[in-house]
């Protein structure tokens, strides 16, 4: 049988997972105690399982480079999370959250898993208010909810701008806890740079302690990457400067393939760039489009006087303001998906209509719902005939206890008040939808080896709906893996473990200390972030929100020489015996250096428009995204075949028995 | 694009935790007011690699204030000269041409110095390890919307929460004392229903821990709160100390 064996469990859609459960193969609990795992992340997914996975008796190793585990990511989402609660009474159920995730995904996700994830989304929040997480109330004291783009309903679970911060913490107590009981192992400060495979299984890692440069071996029956995404390819991205594809990139080419590498998600909502000196780029919650209203001048002439610094927003009159999302979507407005709403912004700023120096950015106004929120507190308060003024003021009150977070990081970088004028804002590389092709058990196609959250590419299809991944690394973590993995290790028990100094660890550590002393060889002329940032201005370039086949060939070529460079001028100071942060960096570049390659070559495969994967050979008549479900209604699924730029495409079909498959449309 | 500031940087720089460190002077020219920090310190670290000179080595991880992971003592003060901000949330704009900067670690016996700028900061996972959670093991939950919880106090425990884990209190404390830090997670859960069961054993085991660790007492300075980011406020101390005296008189009648 092919690998790319998906074991989605027969039976109809919404039995599946509780047959599943039902059924799995179990580990008794005196076996659990003789099973350890390796937990590579401890963002979302890999804190909440490695505390799950502790609970339940296995050992458990956890690993992540910050000094931390509350470091991990997972802490910077700001929005929410969703879950099927129907708290609100709006109609919401598992079935619609399913549907809407699959349809978000521009029909490019696996049925059979994104039900699963519905169908858990509510246990997530049950389990996170029992961990003490402080989740938003209302007045009532009950669970308060806002709505994300891509949706009718609002489900969306929150803590001010600070959700998966609380999220994390949650799940961080959670595995701290295990960690005082002595059932989780935990390595700060330390970098996955290989799997070991035994006997055609993972059998373990090659870490690197980052504070004294020594390399070590640790054996684990399996292994669980939750390294999180890769969309730092790009250099600019909402990303935190850590954030890399090391892991994943070495599990691929030892044989683990690779789903969907051209899905990125470009997310509407960042803060523009401001200079050369850019190190990484700040979003803006998707939540702030629940209240703000996106919008340019209608008049060329407009843009240009507010980009020369003429005049101001605030003096365009409403009849002088182009709201292009609400005109051209008006089912859905500003809260259409965010693969929509960056490519509209683009074609604006591209049409010359962008208001800032650079004419890369458009306008994310409150003042609307600043007013409209004002008027009601006045009611509230029994004001009568308020002013203008007191209109505004009470309406800032409101704005600020649901955005004063965000409100204030926009100011503390750009220097302007958003209360007083209307936000710039423009897309970003936010998340990627690619990573490691896992089966229903989240295990890849290396046997023993998992891939949890960001890093798999299941449930998002070629876009990811705001506030969905909070709930995918945590259902993964919390209410998948504690299930699934029983039906490999019940197979392992007889398994002892494999002392490191067998030939495979030796092996495995020799080619990491090789690599390593390379990369300290080259001694050439340029830094690590020169390279970085030449791979990110061709990826973003010919391969970000607008991809065509001739510029994604251009970037092929064009990465494969500055590959080429790198090897041969790249110069890293200091030792591999200390803690040495360029060093880190070289590693996760070179690795980019390959990735951002496949990703181009995954983007000129596909010839389609689908969600983020927007090729301008394919769309319509109004600039919307043509997708072809006969030829493409698969996953392009990527096996290493060894030596450079070898890649064999593999692809998973796609079924849609419960989904009926429809041109998207959010008019 | 760049600026037209010039700074002059004293940087502590420490090859090790056993070597002996010292403050090492540069000259930053071009320096642009909407650089954060952060982004100087790169311009920095860029030129001093192709001068062939080691790198500064420093913290940092999301650059937008949440992580917690930036640690710099500037000019006397944790994170800088500015209220309710990070390391990476500082902008040059903050600065005036031809200013001079002192950057130094940490400082505090349990935050050992790793390398220049970069201490270590795990006493405070082990202090939550001893008891800065619920213990509700995965799927044993109720409905969430089965307790409900007066806004205020929900309000209460997310500002507590709030926390980063940065260790500016601590930077900021004549006796290094971990106090708020511990404070604001003891609150948050003392806050909530859920967190009453284990309410006693919790504040007993976590001060214990935080005495273990070698932070230092506290004496109600309250410079802790005028440098925390986060804006955690000192009633989480008032609260742990009820706390603690009442789990203590507990205690001692078992
Ligand atoms: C600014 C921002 C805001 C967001 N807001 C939202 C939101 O509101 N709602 C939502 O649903 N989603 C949001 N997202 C997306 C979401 O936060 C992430 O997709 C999710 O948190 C990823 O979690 P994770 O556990 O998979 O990985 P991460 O949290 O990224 O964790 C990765 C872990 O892997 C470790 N690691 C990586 N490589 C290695 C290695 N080689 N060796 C050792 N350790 C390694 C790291 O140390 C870290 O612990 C946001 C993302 C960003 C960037
Ligand atoms: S209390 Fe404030 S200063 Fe101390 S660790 Fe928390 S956020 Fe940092
Ligand atoms: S780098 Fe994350 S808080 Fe400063």
């Amino acid at each position: 049988m092919s690998k790319l064996d998906a074991k989605i469990p027969e039976g109809s859609i919404d039995q599946k997972w509780t047959k599943y459960k039902s059924s799995v193969a179990l580990v008794n609990p005196a076996n659990k105690r003789n099973l350890e795992i390796i937990i590579v992340g401890s963002g979302l997914a890999g804190a909440s399982a490695a505390a799950a996975l502790a609970e339940l008796g296995y050992k458990v190793k956890v690993f992540y480079f910050q000094d931390s585990p509350r470091r991990a990511h997972s802490i910077a989402a700001q929005g929410g999370i969703n879950a099927a609660k129907n708290y609100t009474n709006d109609g919401d159920s598992v079935h619609r959250l399913f549907y809407d995730t699959i349809k978000g995904g521009d029909y490019r996700a696996r049925e059979g898993n994104v039900h699963r994830l519905a169908e858990v989304s509510n246990n997530i929040i049950d389990q996170c208010v029992a961990q003490g997480v402080p989740f938003a109330r209302e007045y009532g004291g009950l669970l308060s909810n806002r709505s994300f783009g891509g949706t009718q309903v609002e489900r969306t679970f929150y803590a001010a701008g600070q959700t998966g911060q609380q999220l994390l913490l949650g799940a961080y107590s959670a595995m701290q806890r295990q960690v005082g009981s002595g059932k989780i192992e935990s390595f700060s400060r330390h970098e996955m740079l290989d799997i070991v495979m035994i006997d055609g299984k993972c059998r373990g890692i090659i870490a690197r302690d980052l504070v004294t440069g020594k390399l070590e071996r640790h054996f684990g029956h399996s292994v669980l990457l939750c390294t999180g995404g890769y969309g730092n390819v790009f250099f600019l991205s909402t990303n935190a400067m850590g954030s890399n594809a090391t892991a994943v990139w070495k599990a691929h080419k030892k044989g683990a393939y690779f789903g969907n590498p051209c899905f990125t998600q470009i997310h509407p909502t960042c803060i523009p760039v401001s200079g050369d000196h850019q190190s990484k780029l700040t979003l803006m919650s998707e939540s702030l489009r629940n209240d703000g209203r996106i919008w340019v001048p209608k008049l060329k002439e407009d843009a240009e006087a507010i980009r020369t610094g003429k005049k101001r927003a605030v003096q365009l009159s409403e009849e002088e303001r182009d709201y292009y999302l609400e005109r051209r979507y008006p089912a859905f407005g500003n809260l259409v998906p965010r693969d929509v709403a960056s490519r509209a912004a683009k074609e604006r700023c591209d049409a010359g209509y962008g208001v800032n120096k650079t004419g890369e950015a458009v306008y994310l106004d409150f003042t609307f719902n600043t007013k409209r929120y004002g008027r009601t507190e006045a009611t509230k308060k029994g004001i009568h005939n308020p002013s203008e003024d007191e209109i505004v003021r009470l309406g800032k009150d409101v704005i600020k206890e649901k955005y004063g977070n965000l409100f204030d990081m926009y100011k503390q970088i750009t220097g302007v008040d958003p209360y007083e004028e209307p936000m710039q804002i423009y897309p970003a590389v936010h998340y990627t939808m690619g990573g490691l092709w896992v089966d229903y058990n989240l295990m890849t196609t290396v046997p023993g080896l998992y891939a949890l959250g960001e890093a798999n590419f299941s449930d998002h299809g070629a876009n990811r709906l705001g506030a969905s991944a909070l709930m995918q690394g945590l259902a993964d973590g919390y209410f998948v893996i504690p299930y699934t993995i029983g039906a490999y290790l019940s197979k392992e028990i007889a398994v002892k473990a494999i002392p490191t100094d067998h030939e495979a660890f030796v092996e495995a550590e020799k080619n990491v200390q090789e690599r390593i002393d390379k990369l300290l060889n080259i001694k050439g002329t340029k830094t690590v972030d020169h390279f970085h940032k030449k791979l990110g201005k061709i990826m973003w370039d010919k391969c970000g929100m607008g991809r065509n086949e001739k510029h994604l060939k251009e970037a092929i070529d064009e990465i494969r020489a500055l590959r080429a460079e790198f090897w041969k001028d790249l110069r890293v100071t200091g030792t591999a015996d200390d803690l040495n942060p360029e060093l880190e960096k070289a590693g996760r570049v070179a690795d980019f250096l390959e990735l951002g390659e496949l990703m181009c070559m995954d983007a000129v495969n596909r010839n389609e428009s689908c969600g983020g994967h927007f090729r301008e050979e394919y769309q319509t008549e109004e600039g919307e995204a043509k997708r072809d479900d006969d030829n493409f209604a698969y996953v392009a699924t990527w096996e290493y075949k060894g030596g450079e730029n070898n890649f064999e495409l593999h692809k998973e079909e796609l079924i849609y028995e419960n989904i009926k498959i429809a041109q998207r449309s959010y008019k | 694009m760049s600026g037209n500031m010039n700074i002059t940087l004293k940087v502590w720089r420490q090859k090790n935790s056993n070597a002996k460190g010292e403050l090492a002077e540069y000259k930053v020219g071009d320096v642009s007011p909407d650089m954060s920090f952060l982004e100087m310190f790169d311009v920095l670290n860029e030129r001093l690699v192709s001068e062939n000179n080691e790198p500064i080595a420093f913290d940092h991880d999301c650059r937008e204030g949440i992580c917690g992971m930036c640690s710099m003592f500037i000019n006397g003060r944790p994170h800088g000269p500015k209220e309710g901000i990070t390391t990476c949330q500082l902008h040059m704009r903050s600065f005036k041409d031809g200013d001079t900067i002192v950057v130094e670690p940490w400082r505090a016996q349990a935050f050992p110095v790793i390398k220049d700028l970069i201490v270590d900061r795990t006493a405070f996972d082990r202090i939550i390890a001893a008891g800065g959670y619920i213990s509700v093991n995965t799927g044993n939950a109720q409905d969430a919307n089965n307790i409900a919880i007066s806004k205020d106090n929900a309000d209460e425990a997310f500002a507590a929460a709030a926390c980063i884990g940065c260790g500016a209190c601590v930077a900021a404390c004549k006796n290094a004392s971990a106090m708020l830090f511990v404070s604001a997670k003891v609150s948050q859960l003392a806050l909530l229903p859920q967190g009453q069961p284990e309410k006693q054993t919790r504040v007993l085991s976590m001060v214990a821990q935080m005495d273990a660790e070698g932070f230092g007492a506290c004496t109600n300075t309250g410079a802790c709160e005028a440098e925390c980011p986060k804006g955690i406020s000192l009633k989480n101390i008032a609260r742990m100390n009820r706390e603690y005296l009442g789990a203590q008189l507990c205690s001692e009648k078992m």
